[in-house]
């Protein structure tokens, strides 16, 4: 199932809504990337509040997300990580510190806002 | 007897429906939210080697008693594929013959309480994992 993909100003929004399969995972880095280019978008925030497992490949899926983009010059962010899926991830022993994070979809949004030091969702 | 489960694992939907029924079971037995992501995390790993390595096999999950009536969850993950030359580096973080992290055999067996390999090449491999629930469910006290 293909994740929804929302532009909001310089900044797209991908919110996961089910399990991913891995298919899925791999489709969603196409679809950022190729959105990223489309849009000249400059921050991404993928929200994973829904996954309820991540292991190994989604973990390393992401984290290549969060390096692509930032090779075309936009930040991506992690939000929404469950406290039991953080837990798992660490036991794991998932390496996830070169990947921005936070707590949910607002403090996400704030942390790119302050990155690009300009209003974002282009209102006013 | 106890209610048995048995997922074909063929494609990366099955390994998503493997963990799912054993988030299920998890929960009928009481096990910690923790708990119950902790297992279907190491389901993942498991089945995903089958994918990766073996093509098809199969998850078996199954309700399991110790001797003082704990209860606990016995994942069995079997294929018939090339089967690992060597478990002991494969058991290590970071090795990996995939092309993947290398994390998930050594980080299954974290994930989980008890950790058994059997493997031996063209032999296929089998997994057993068992996750114990913290404390004796109500539906088997007294």
């Amino acid at each position: 199932m293909a994740v929804p993909i929302l532009k909001q100003g310089q900044v797209l929004i991908a919110s996961i809504q089910t399990a991913l399969t891995d298919t899925d995972v791999l489709q969603l880095r196409e679809d950022v990337m190729s959105q990223v280019t489309r849009h000249r978008s400059r921050g991404i925030i993928i929200d994973v509040t829904a996954l309820d497992v991540m292991d190994s490949f989604v973990s390393r899926s992401l984290r290549g997300i969060a390096h692509m983009t930032r090779l075309r010059g936009a930040e991506t962010v992690i939000v929404g990580i469950q406290p039991e899926v953080a837990f798992a991830m660490v036991q794991l022993g998932m390496q996830f510190e070169d990947v921005q994070t936070a707590l949910d979809l607002e403090e996400g949004l704030t942390l790119l806002q302050a990155q690009l030091k300009e209003p974002l969702a282009g209102g006013g | 007897m106890e209610a048995e489960s048995r997922i074909a694992i063929e494609s990366d939907a099955d390994v998503v429906t493997a963990r799912q029924r054993a988030r299920e079971l998890a929960h009928e037995l009481d096990l910690s939210s923790t708990d119950q992501t902790l297992l279907a995390t190491a389901i993942s790993e498991v089945a995903r080697n089958i994918t990766t390595y073996a093509q098809r096999g199969e998850v078996t999950l199954r309700i399991v008693r110790d001797g003082h009536g704990r209860a606990g969850i016995e994942v069995v993950a079997s294929d018939e594929g090339p089967g690992i030359p060597d478990i002991e580096r494969a058991l290590q973080d970071g090795y990996t013959t995939g092309g993947g992290l290398g994390l998930g055999l050594p980080g299954a067996r974290r994930l989980v309480d008890d950790f058994d390999i059997e493997s031996a090449p063209s032999q296929g491999t089998t997994v057993t994992l068992v996750k114990w629930a913290r404390q004796v469910p109500r539906s088997i006290r007294a």
